[in-house]
């Protein structure tokens, strides 16, 4: 193992190592490290004394997990149906044309990841994009650009699962 | 916190708690669930606090932040108590002027009031908002009196008395006796008789006792979050249902799945078990009745398929989230092959409300086979958008109309779209529909968890249609067939027509091959699936005649059927356009109407957001 996954270990005691908590330990890992590395797979797999297939097959089936290094920023679009009669759908289209990736996609200098998502709840806002957990509403194609480059500038990404305070 | 041993003990503290709040002191409140905080309300409590230290004020007059009110589109919101004067689009600049001239001098601020959208009229109490005097608030009232953080806000208002009741006062068999008679029915689509879940459950044999009580709080329907507004801001109300509902069963292990897509609903529930463990209304022997009963949190990973009740429980398992045939149903072998019964966060909330108030005030509400109340969330083209809690059997027109303030910017409304991804679309025909269970499925949709999508004449329904498949599709676990490769061809149809390239005879074939997913799905995902396809042809045929006939997208949504021009009377060449056009496409001097070259317009739409005189035409 060429890198230190110490606290997976950590994270699968805080569940009692319990089976039924693979999502939750999933999660929490993944907000760690921002993917789920192999390695960390094995140890989880060895902890709670499943097969490498039973814990890759959950890692794979749910939408919220990353088997591949994302981006230092996860931009995020809803694609909730209040956002999709909302014009979401051209919105994420522009994000797409400027980042020149698809959803599920990394930018090549691994500034950004392209997520979407179903509904996030919040559908007075539609349409929505969340970049590193900070919401930005009503959003419009022409408002995309502006947005993408204070991220650009941006040293460090903040952690994804936060909510943040919008204006 | 001392650890409560009876319900003596509950009452004193509830009555402790009372005798210190002064219902007429004043208190500002500012609402911080997830559309607030989006809206920057985190910003405005912090400058609420603030500015009242600055003042020496922080001993007189009190402050509080709540979970969401429901009325979303004016977040973020403040109000004063006890009068209740709400300001509406509060921003952190406004508060030196809400405290100093509001709260201090009790003067209003007319900037900031709401002014109902169909009248004008400014309106200053909260209580006299017509988005609010239409409702029947049973559930979500309280959310505007409780920090959940603080469990004490729940206990104030009789929180946990009827669990109290419930374990004192009365056998299990009489609490299911009142669910029963209550005729309370599932509030996460189905509308399955919650009591008869609870029997079934409470009678299924289990080797060494075991019985679950899970609450679904995956609430996947887009555009619903009735759910997430409920844990937010009254989670103690949630808890205490399910911890009635497991004394009826005679379970003592809960879960709650909560969907990770919902931070801060898992946040506010971790805090509340803590402290209604602390209590001792949660955890062994809860209230010294010799009753035992915990609950778990687990949390969901972003599929759709796990509301439903089978996959859920694989996914608590640890398995992937794959749902089985249910010839053997939970009730008798759900989680881990025991006993399990399932309910949706709505309808626990609705526990303590019967088995406080009795079945028959409760039944008094809402129609024949549908009772209580059900709460929807108003969204897309609809001018209030929020959450609406009304009772059963209110028409669609008074819902969309009166609370929901009609449709934005004169736009004519075409459809509301029900049940989710399950659901389907009813036309303006039938805006008189009395909402409930059964006449939601007559017409051709369904209740769901009560998301209410309102599409005006700028939506295009084969769109919002292949919007629904190509959902589907993608969460459709693939375990069965017919769901796999059905909707898979469903949405190549539905591209088709969208893209031109429909042909005579695809209506009949989506009608064909809705109708044989429909029959031979597994679960209800795949059943219900073709729903929203098959109620778009039932009300709107000719659109997608229009599509296939004529190449035409009458609604201007669908790009290959639609083209980018400049109105040349209402282009004064401002030139903004062609700054903005990715491709250049765009030509014209100053001062003259300008040219979209549709040879390189890829129909993005930035012309049209950027332009200040509505010149960009789209046909």
């Amino acid at each position: 193992m060429n890198h230190n996954y110490e606290k997976v270990a950590t994270i699968v005691t805080k569940y009692g190592g319990n089976r039924d908590s693979l999502v939750s330990i999933l999660q929490d890992i993944q907000a760690e490290y921002h993917y789920l590395p192999e390695d960390a797979l094995r140890l989880v797999a060895q902890q709670l004394d499943l097969q490498l297939i039973q814990v890759y097959g959950v890692a794979t089936f749910f939408k919220a997990f990353s088997l591949k290094p994302r981006g230092e920023h996860i931009v995020t679009v809803c694609l909730g149906t209040a956002c999709h009669v909302r014009r979401a759908p051209a919105v994420l289209d522009e994000i797409e044309r400027q980042l020149g990736i698809e959803p599920g996609e990394t930018t090549e200098d691994m500034q950004f990841t392209l997520e979407t998502v179903n509904c996030l709840g919040a559908c007075a806002l539609g349409p929505i994009v969340v970049v590193d957990g900070k919401y930005y509403g009503q959003m419009s194609p022409g408002k995309v650009k502006a947005i993408l480059n204070r991220y650009r500038k941006a040293p460090k990404a903040r952690k994804h699962e936060e909510i943040e305070v919008s204006r | 916190m001392k650890r409560l041993k009876s319900a003596a003990e509950l009452e004193e503290l509830q009555a402790r708690i009372l005798s210190r709040r002064d219902p007429n002191r004043t208190c500002v409140v500012t609402s911080v669930g997830t559309c607030g905080l989006a809206r920057g309300a985190e910003d405005v409590a912090q400058a609420i606090s603030k500015t009242l230290s600055d003042l020496g004020l922080k001993d007189s007059i009190d402050v509080k932040t709540t979970g969401c009110q429901g009325f979303c589109e004016i977040e973020p919101v403040v109000v004063i108590y006890p009068e209740r004067i709400l300001y509406q689009q509060v921003t952190p600049a406004d508060i030196p002027e809400v405290i100093s001239e509001s709260v201090i001098k009790n003067e209003v601020i007319e900037r900031l009031l709401y002014s109902d959208p169909s009248t004008g009229q400014k309106i200053i109490h909260e209580q006299d908002i017509p988005f609010y005097t239409k409702q029947n608030r049973l559930l979500l009232d309280n959310n505007r009196l409780i920090d959940p953080h603080k469990i004490d806000d729940y206990l104030a208002l009789g929180g946990y008395s009827t669990l109290a009741k419930a374990l004192f006062e009365m056998v299990p068999e009489q609490v299911l006796e009142e669910v029963k008679k209550a005729n309370l029915r599932g509030r996460g689509g189905g509308g399955f008789p919650t009591a008869r879940k609870w029997e079934s459950c409470r009678n299924a044999p289990s080797s060494d006792g075991v019985r679950y009580v899970i609450c679904n709080a995956d609430e996947g329907d887009p555009g619903a979050y009735m759910d997430r507004s409920l844990l937010e801001g009254n989670p103690h109300s949630v808890i205490e249902g399910m911890v009635i509902g497991a004394y009826a069963i005679g379970s003592h292990y809960g879960y709650v799945y909560v969907r990770h897509e919902y931070p801060l609903a898992l946040k506010n529930l971790i805090i509340a078990l803590e402290q209604a463990r602390e209590y001792g209304l949660l955890g062994e022997n809860i209230l010294g009745s010799g009753f035992d009963f915990d609950i778990k949190i687990s949390r969901g990973g972003g599929a759709f398929i796990c509301g439903e009740s089978t996959a859920l429980m694989a996914s608590l398992e640890g398995k992937i989230g794959e749902p089985r045939p249910k010839h053997i149903h939970t009730v008798v072998s759900g989680l881990n092959g025991k006993p399990t019964n399932l309910n949706n966060v709505e309808t626990w909330a609705n526990v303590p409300l019967i088995i406080n108030k009795g079945a028959d005030w409760y039944s008094q509400i809402g129609t024949e086979e549908s009772k209580g109340t059900k709460i929807f969330s108003l969204v897309g083209k609809i001018n209030n958008t929020g959450l609406v809690e009304v009772p059963m059997g209110i028409t669609l027109r008074e819902i969309i109309y009166d609370i929901g303030g009609g449709i934005p910017d004169g736009k004519k409304f075409k459809a509301v779209q029900t049940g989710g991804p399950s659901g389907g679309c009813i036309p303006e025909s039938l805006l008189d529909l009395p909402v409930d269970f059964e006449r939601l499925v007559q017409a051709g949709s369904m209740m769901g968890s009560g998301g209410m999508i309102v599409a005006d004449e700028d939506t295009c329904m084969v769109d919002v249609a292949k919007y629904f498949v190509k959902f589907l599709t993608e969460e459709s676990c693939g375990k069965c067939v017919p769901c796999r490769e059905g909707l898979d061809r469903m949405l190549d149809i539905l591209t088709d027509i969208t893209e031109g390239q429909g042909k005579e005879g695809d209506i009949e074939l989506l009608e064909e091959l809705g109708g044989v997913i429909k029959e031979t799905s597994l679960c209800a995902l795949g059943s219900t699936a073709p729903n929203p396809v098959l109620s778009t042809i039932r009300y709107f045929r000719d659109e997608y005649e229009a599509h296939i006939k004529e190449k035409r997208c009458p609604a201007g949504v669908c790009k290959a059927l639609i083209t980018f021009t400049i109105d040349e009377e209402k282009c004064p060449g401002c030139q903004r356009c062609i700054k903005v056009c990715p491709q250049m496409a765009i030509s014209g001097e100053k001062k003259k109407p300008h040219i979209i070259d549709q040879e390189k317009c890829i129909k993005c739409g930035l012309c049209r957001d950027i332009c200040k005189f509505e010149a960009i035409i789209v046909s």
